[in-house]
């Protein structure tokens, strides 16, 4: 609301600005219709935002004022000397209130009627303190202009002229370090570089705006087409202030309107089907926004019925999309991700809305086309939801640089998978008909070689070249073979002229640091060109994987140096990614070293907070699919397999054995009793015992609970219907017979009240635990 | 009607460009191809931090390949929908005004000529041939989609 208080403070006062020469012209000429007509759009939008705001008393002014000035132009009434300076006197009023209003103020004080009253035909003008009012107006309003307003186009080109800006610094920089220079031009230089930086983020937070803008009409929306379609539905929007490039918020707007139509119209249910379902009648639509790195993601939610795979996957066998062999094989993550497909709805009957078929494989090219990516779950009876995944600005981005023939291309870095040498001991390349395929780990993947796909000639053997495992967005993994492999860089990235574009190859142009024109590949644009057929290879991959994993007794591992410099190695299936984060992010927490993690914090091992220096630290994310820790580590050396003996540990620990991993000896790291013991106490197994603690109880709640939650049970309070294994009461309370299978009676006094009193004192720490255990103990567990 | 023209030679032939289409006129050095692309687009340069689409103006007529390996070319740089280009011309000759409209050619030229015709031009100098830049830049449909 400050917001909208702000903008509407800016308005008023430009459009002011902008009158004072008006009002001038027309006291002089009072017929003069261009200028009457601009005051009347003043007061009128005074009128109309005022009514919004709830400013009564500018309300009435500016409508007394408009319903004058509408006389005036409807010819009812002729514009005479008393008129003008009844009008004059208003707006100067208007514009001491808005003064008012900005500065955060009172209202000045007095009396608006006689104002009012002077406009009245043949009314006497009451007007002398108008003059000075103003005069206080204007100083008090260019005291401080918070805001001005710019047309996005200036901003556009400031924000090209910096990209050329750091283009000419990086040319810059590469003369300098050609020639012989003092140490006083490089200190400067370092200094332009640095402003420059500083520039360019600021300049690019200009271009960024609030997501809000993209949420703001949604509401509306939603309400029309739920009128439309007699649903009921609520609209929760969250996450508004995230900020995104303003380019950006163009690109999603049309997909995310896609995926809110096709939610109010084939998610949510009519209010009659709710109620059978027993939801409630009205529908929530859930949209939020939040940034995670460099990505915003925005999720679009409605707890409507949700999206039948197996329906899906029948509509895309009729419709030819998909062969029912391979149907069978889709995972139901596959099967949801079939309603992206072209030419598929699960519609009954085709709506004015949607349903047409068209629409979702658009919104997921859409979204691709700027790097984003969409993901689609949802359970039948539940609800759907979507997510898009997009990057926070197009203009910027991070690339590999990689040759062949000696001339320079980049590849943008959010589609790499991994790097690999073509000679490397997990690789092997084979040619068949013609086509390259290649096997990485046992994976295998069709290879498309850069040098054929651009009809350069590469002097480099097919045996030394790089592999860049590439997926494209939406598309399936391949690997490209170039030359070499260069740098990371950032690179600013600009469109290509048609002409380039045409060959479906590059992406876009950009500069080189040695200021040279670089080529920006589009990963999907060669899988196409090179003839990689997604689909078809993609499961074929994944049949391939089976049995060679089955014929091979080789147990993939990644092998790795410990902080402590030891040789170790960890299967490589548990490792779910590597991660890095700052030094700062682990910390000794709760009996234990953790690490923060984007939103996560997990239980980090590897390290005993001693070696965690300064900088960075790297760890891998291990999975178990249902928790998570954190294994921190100096350096990747390989990933091998195991094919020797391994000699197991005598007692079980962290490390389970030694065995000859690449020749020399690696300690294997024991997963399983990683998470045994790092996520232990952490882990709610479902058939945990639980406990009933009264929930009125403060003591209860505050003391006791955590003791109780300490011996491993889950408490729960009257309210849960579940049936507790212990209850826990005070003396003098009434506990439900039949729900009490064991009840642990506490009593404030140390001592017993007699002999028959079975009661715990309940500060007697050891007496709890032993009832607690026993408790558990008559369980039968 | 006293529009500028810069006078420049394609194929051992004199046209005209309309200057006010022209940003500059420059030597290019160095020349990065693009593979795969029309083959009239001969490659990118960096000008003054700007990536530059050069198109071989020889090419584009279908009057044959600028040899581009001996190093310096001389381009004028244009401006069409946001890019920049370079158009490689064998020489640079003059700005001069035209004295009248364009009016068609009533001859026949060749048909790479023909594409990019927009009339002919007097000036003191004579009648020249003034080019389209953008059909320049488009090159021959034919062959691009060839």
């Amino acid at each position: 609301m400050d917001d909208l208080i702000a903008d509407f403070v800016a308005e008023c006062r430009e459009m002011l600005e902008a009158l004072g020469g008006e009002i001038v012209a027309w006291e002089a000429h009072p017929a003069d219709r261009a200028r009457l007509d601009s005051i009347f759009r003043f007061v009128h939008t005074v009128k109309g935002n005022c009514g919004f705001f709830e400013f009564p008393r500018l309300e009435a002014l500016s409508h007394a004022a408009e319903d004058a000035l509408a006389d005036v132009r409807a010819g009812r009434r002729q514009a005479d000397g008393a008129l003008v300076s009844a009008v004059l006197a208003i707006i100067d009023r208007i514009g001491e209130m808005v003064a008012a209003i900005e500065a955060g103020e009172d209202m000045p004080t007095g009396d608006d009627n006689h104002l009012i009253d002077a406009l009245a035909p043949g009314a006497e003008g009451a007007v002398a303190p108008a003059a000075a009012t103003a005069a206080d107006a204007a100083t008090k309003a260019s005291v401080a202009p918070r805001t001005i307003r710019l047309s996005v186009e200036l901003l556009d080109r400031v924000m090209s002229t910096v990209s050329d800006m750091v283009l000419a610094r990086n040319e810059l920089a590469r003369r300098l370090r050609e020639s012989e220079n003092d140490v006083h031009v490089d200190g400067a230089f370092e200094r332009l570089s640095s402003i420059i930086a500083e520039m360019r983020d600021a300049i690019t937070r200009t271009r960024m705006q609030r997501i809000e803008n993209l949420f703001v009409g949604l509401p509306r929306m939603v309400r029309d087409l739920s009128a439309e379609l007699g649903k009921q539905v609520l609209v929760d929007i969250e996450g508004g202030d995230v900020e995104l490039d303003r380019e950006m918020i163009e690109m999603i707007r049309d997909p995310l309107t896609h995926i809110i139509r096709n939610a109010v119209d084939h998610g949510i249910e009519k209010p009659a089907e709710r109620l059978k379902a027993g939801k409630r009648e009205i529908a929530i639509l859930s949209v939020s926004a939040r940034q995670s790195g460099n990505q915003i993601l925005i999720d679009i939610h409605d707890d409507g019925r949700g999206i039948d795979g197996k329906k899906l996957v029948e509509k895309a066998i009729s419709g030819g999309l998909v062969s029912k062999d391979d149907a069978a094989q889709l995972s139901p993550r596959e099967q949801l991700a079939l309603i992206f497909e072209a030419g598929l709805s699960t519609a009954k009957e085709v709506t004015a809305i949607s349903g047409r078929g068209v629409g979702m494989d658009v919104v997921r090219s859409n979204i691709e086309r700027i790097g984003g990516i969409v993901e689609v779950d949802s359970k039948p009876g539940e609800g759907t939801r979507m997510t898009l995944r997009v990057p926070l600005t197009l203009t910027i981005i991070p690339a590999l640089t990689v040759s062949i023939a000696g001339q320079h291309f980049a590849i943008p870095r959010s589609a790499i998978e991994e790097i690999v040498r073509a000679n490397g001991e997990s690789v092997t390349l084979e040619h068949l008909g013609g086509a390259g395929v290649a096997t990485i780990r046992g994976r295998r993947v069709p290879e498309v070689s850069l040098a054929s796909i651009l009809g350069l000639e590469s002097n480099v053997a097919e045996k030394d070249r790089t592999l860049v495992v590439l997926r494209p967005a939406g598309g399936d993994v391949y690997a490209l073979s170039v030359d070499r492999i260069h740098d990371h860089e950032e690179l600013v990235v600009k469109p290509a002229a048609p002409a380039v574009m045409a060959t479906g190859l590059y992406a876009g142009t950009t500069l080189a640091d040695d200021g040279s024109p670089i080529l920006l590949f589009d990963p999907a644009g060669i899988a196409e060109v090179g003839g990689v057929r997604l689909e078809a290879q993609e499961r074929a991959a994944r049949i391939a994987e089976g049995p060679s994993a089955a014929v091979s007794k080789a147990t993939p591992v990644l092998l790795f140096r410990g902080l402590d410099g030891g040789r170790r190695a960890l299967r490589l299936a548990v490792v779910d990614r590597i991660e890095e984060v700052p030094a700062s992010a682990v910390k000794q927490a709760a009996g234990q070293l953790r690490v923060q993690v984007g939103d996560a914090i997990l239980p980090l091992a590897g390290a005993t907070g001693a070696e965690i220096g300064e900088g960075k630290v790297r760890l891998f994310r291990l999975n178990d699919g249902a928790h998570e820790i954190g294994y921190a580590f100096a350096e990747v050396i390989d990933f091998a397999t195991i094919e020797h003996d391994i000699i197991h540990a005598e007692r079980p620990g962290e490390i389970s054995g030694v065995s000859l991993v690449n020749g020399e000896p690696a300690e294997l790291v024991d997963a399983h009793w990683l998470f045994a013991n790092y996520v232990g106490a952490a882990a709610r197994e479902p058939d945990q015992l639980v406990c009933l603690v009264p929930v009125w109880d403060p003591w209860m709640q505050n003391m006791l609970r955590p003791l109780i939650e300490a011996a491993g049970y889950r408490v729960i309070d009257d309210s849960d219907e579940e049936a507790p294994d212990v209850v826990i009461a005070c003396q003098g309370e009434d506990v439900p017979e039949e729900a009490s299978p064991k009840t642990i009676w506490l009593r404030t006094e140390p001592e017993a009240a007699g002999k028959k009193d079975q009661s715990i004192y309940r500060y007697d720490r050891a007496g709890l635990l032993m009832a607690l255990k026993s408790a558990s103990g008559g369980r039968g567990k | 009607m006293n529009e500028l023209l810069l006078v420049v030679t394609i194929a051992n032939e004199r046209v005209a460009l309309p200057a006010a289409a022209v940003e500059s006129v420059v030597e290019l050095d160095t020349l990065i191809p693009v593979p795969r692309a029309a083959p009239h687009v001969a490659g990118l340069s960096a000008l003054r931090s700007r990536v530059l689409t050069v198109i071989d103006c020889m090419r584009s007529l279908e009057l044959g390949t600028t040899d581009c390996s001996d190093g310096i070319r001389e381009a004028a740089v244009v401006e069409l929908d946001g890019h920049h280009y370079a158009l490689i011309v064998d020489l640079v000759e003059d700005v001069v005004e035209s004295l009248s409209e364009p009016i068609p050619v009533r001859a026949a030229m060749g048909t790479g000529w023909e594409r990019v015709s927009q009339g002919m031009v007097e000036t003191e100098q004579g009648p020249l041939l003034l080019v389209n830049v953008a059909a320049l830049i488009a090159g021959s449909e034919v062959k691009a989609a060839a």
